[in-house]
């Protein structure tokens, strides 16, 4: 069996960090993408910055529950961004054209500062 | 790893819950064909995206249908064979998903990824029996 997705949250200045690890695929890994984006929402948590570092594998899925959750926080009136891609997870949103959409960030601290 | 060709099939249920052991499998199955592990992930990659397109759009998750993976490498090439027992679908007039109309969507990506990191691709649809899906991956060799 592959490794459970997790996601962790940190607040920090007023930016949610959501520290992502393992498989964001059909399934388990996308539906806790989702339910973490939503819980936020739900919040009032609109500033989230998406910590992929120790994100080893994506799939079509969760790439398309990445960007469903950009649309969502964004139509909310938030910002949704994210930080440290692996080489992987940085071609696939490259070869996708998604990097023209989410801003990327290496540095947490300058991610923070952008909100 | 010899020169000569292996080939290894399995049949599975319309099922996601055997997508991991497909996976495991597909894994298993480059290292013994010795490839270097970037394209050993983008064939993994690709053959979970056309095998759940195959359960999920082709069977629509019917258990009484099945998915039949086949594969064949050797020192040179690894080739995956996929089929489905569905009703076939528009492959020639898909959606771009780089379309700058299309980038916020969130399905409609799994063909193109698989596209574009293997070397040869092709899908048919073959009148009530389903569709084929075949791609390969050139081995490089140092």
């Amino acid at each position: 069996m592959f490794e459970t997705m997790t996601a962790n949250t940190r607040r920090i200045e007023g930016v949610n960090i959501v520290d992502l690890s393992g498989r964001i695929t059909i399934g388990e890994g996308t539906i806790v993408l989702k339910d973490t984006v939503r819980n936020l929402l739900q919040r009032n948590e609109k500033k989230i910055l998406l910590n992929l570092a120790d994100v080893s594998y994506i799939d079509s899925s969760g790439i398309g529950e990445l960007v469903s959750s950009f649309t969502t926080v964004g139509n909310q009136g938030g910002k949704l961004k994210l930080l440290s891609l692996t080489k992987k997870v940085h071609d696939l949103l490259s070869i996708t054209k998604l990097l023209t959409v989410f801003e990327v960030f290496e540095d947490e601290a300058k991610a923070i500062q952008s909100f | 790893m010899n020169s000569s060709e292996s080939t290894v099939e399995l049949r599975i249920q319309s099922s996601l819950d055997y997508t991991d052991l497909v996976e495991n499998l597909t894994n298993n199955l480059t290292t013994m064909a010795g490839c270097d592990s970037d394209h050993a992930y983008f064939i993994e990659m690709a053959v979970r995206e056309v095998l759940i397109n195959a359960i999920r759009h082709g069977n629509q998750f019917d258990l009484q249908k099945h998915v039949r993976v086949q594969f064949r490498f050797d020192a040179a090439r690894f080739e995956v064979q996929i089929n489905d027992e569905g009703r076939g679908f528009d492959y020639e007039h898909l959606p771009d998903p780089c379309d700058p109309a299309n980038l916020l969507k969130s399905s409609g990506r799994g063909i193109f990824l698989v596209r574009s990191f293997m070397d040869d691709f092709s899908l048919i649809y073959v009148p009530d029996q389903g569709t084929e899906v075949k791609f390969a991956k050139k081995l490089a060799r140092p």
